[in-house]
């Protein structure tokens, strides 16, 4: 019997990093950015069926890059975490602290355990009745947990874009001002233009009553464009 | 009721049986489901029963009333329960028979249409929503049979066939659709017999209002466990409308004027 091959535990999380890394970069990106009465999620996604964007709670919204089954799957964990916590003791009680904590280590755990690790990432947001309250969270393939402030991007290109928006990124934006710059900013990195109705975007609005999450359609983005 | 909370914070994935698009599923999976486990000894507890609830359907959708008073026994053990309540945003829900389970029953069915709509992308049908709460009711025949009966009343507003729709259930979970209005709980005859009279068709909110709290009041002269309003003391009936534009509750400041109209109606 031949001895099995020795694999040194660098290489092996290195490997692991890579595959996952190549996978996500392929995925196109989605920028999270506040504005004054909430928080936009916004990312290019022709066709649309498959949402990258979706509600977990009242004030707590989900994205997702990567593998659409992976990052399902994690979204519909998400709705369960937070309907079951919600249900079980009180609505107010369902933090995005406590989701994004939970994603990090099923992430992490999926990461070192599994035959392949998870191609994707995940961005948690949550508002709150003022902007002091807003929580960014960012969670990576292999579990890393990062808060983001202000704004995020994840998926193919997230690092350019990420120094775009650090640029243009000002606190107390409107709503339309926030779709242009994210908009202009992805068009501007994947170096063509992007129609209104290949968008997918939401936003989570402190205006709104106790679900504070709402899908923006394409007349929106549209007029908010070509507003500013 | 029993949950072990320790299931709450069970690992996101790799549930077995996997729940689908069910809470009351997801619950069961982890042995968190509500369970009252009661033996015939005490099915002579008196424990605290909401009566009167009513839903009529007029112009744009349908309204929904229910007095105040929960009685155990011959004793009036609260005086402001809330028995209507959203089950979403098309939809309403109201009570009656023993009110604690009553009201547990309301939670986990607002919070099975939401998550069945957040995880779907889509709300259920209004049959669908309908039939489910039979689902619920039916899980409760046991407890039915030793006096602890709940029985809902369910309306709300169909966005396919663009009307309001009424349904009514009966202890072992049988779900009737109802034609023009509904009436359940202790007073509920009463109500039936005044609404059978004022009924019409195509009325508009103000009236339609206006015949739901005369029903409360026509049951609350002849049945001594339903309240009628209490303009002394502020107490109003709870009153919602569920129509295109979505589920709304009426405020107490706007029934002040139809309770006084009603009361000064009566004969």
């Amino acid at each position: 019997m031949t001895a099995p091959f020795y694999v040194p535990p660098e290489q092996l999380i290195k490997d692991r990093a890579d595959f996952a890394r190549k996978g996500i970069s392929r995925g196109r990106p989605i920028i999270v950015m506040e504005y004054i009465d909430g928080v936009l999620l916004i990312g290019e996604n022709p066709g649309g069926y498959l949402h990258k964007l979706g509600e977990i709670y009242d004030s707590i919204a989900f994205a997702g890059v990567g593998r659409f089954n992976e990052f399902e799957t994690l979204r519909v964990g998400g709705i369960r975490y937070a309907d079951l916590k919600g249900y079980s003791y009180g609505r107010r009680d369902v933090t995005a602290k406590g989701l994004a904590n939970a994603y990090s280590q099923t992430i992490g755990q999926i990461f070192t355990h599994e035959v392949k690790p998870y191609e994707i990432e995940v961005f948690v947001a949550e508002i709150g009745d003022d902007a002091s309250a807003t929580r960014l969270f960012r969670i990576q393939f292999d579990g890393t947990l990062i808060t983001a402030d202000g704004f995020g991007a994840i998926g193919g290109g997230e690092e350019a874009l990420g120094e775009t928006l650090a640029d243009q990124y000002e606190a107390g934006a409107t709503l339309d001002t926030v779709i242009s710059t994210a908009a202009d900013a992805i068009e501007a990195v994947e170096e063509r233009q992007v129609d209104d109705g290949d968008w997918e975007a939401a936003v989570l609005d402190r205006t709104l009553g106790r679900r504070r999450f709402r899908q923006v359609g394409p007349e929106e983005i549209g007029a908010a464009r070509s507003a500013s | 009721m029993t949950a072990s909370a320790g299931a709450i914070g069970a690992p996101l994935l790799n549930d077995e049986p996997v729940p689908g698009a069910s809470f009351l599923s997801l619950l069961e999976t982890r042995g968190m489901q509500p369970v009252w486990a009661v033996d015939q000894a005490s099915s002579h507890l008196e424990l605290p029963e909401a009566t009167t609830v009513l839903a009529v359907r007029f112009a744009d959708g349908v309204v929904m009333a229910g007095d105040r008073r929960a009685t155990a026994g011959n004793l009036i053990a609260h005086d402001r329960v809330k028995k209507v309540f959203a089950a979403d945003s098309f939809s309403a829900v109201a009570i009656s028979g023993s009110a604690g389970m009553a009201i547990e029953l309301v939670k986990l069915f607002q919070t099975e249409l939401e998550h069945y709509e957040k995880i779907e992308g889509t709300r259920l049908s209004l049959e669908g929503k309908a039939n489910y709460l039979a689902r619920m009711i039916r899980g409760h025949l046991p407890l039915a049979f030793q006096g602890l009966a709940v029985v809902p009343l369910f309306a709300g507003y169909d966005e396919r066939a663009g009307t309001g729709k009424l349904f009514t259930y009966d202890v072992v979970g049988g779900r009737y659709e109802e034609q023009d209005y509904a009436t359940t709980g202790s007073g509920g005859g009463v109500a039936r017999s005044f609404l059978k009279g004022a009924f019409a068709e195509q009325l508009d909110k103000a009236a339609a209002l206006r015949v739901a709290v005369e029903a409360l009041i026509a049951a609350a002269e002849e049945d001594s466990a339903t309240g009628g309003p209490d303009l002394r003391r502020g107490i109003f009936p709870n009153v919602v409308t569920v129509t295109a534009e979505g589920f709304a509750e009426i405020d107490d400041a706007d029934l002040v004027g139809v309770a006084e109209a009603a009361l000064e109606n009566r004969p």
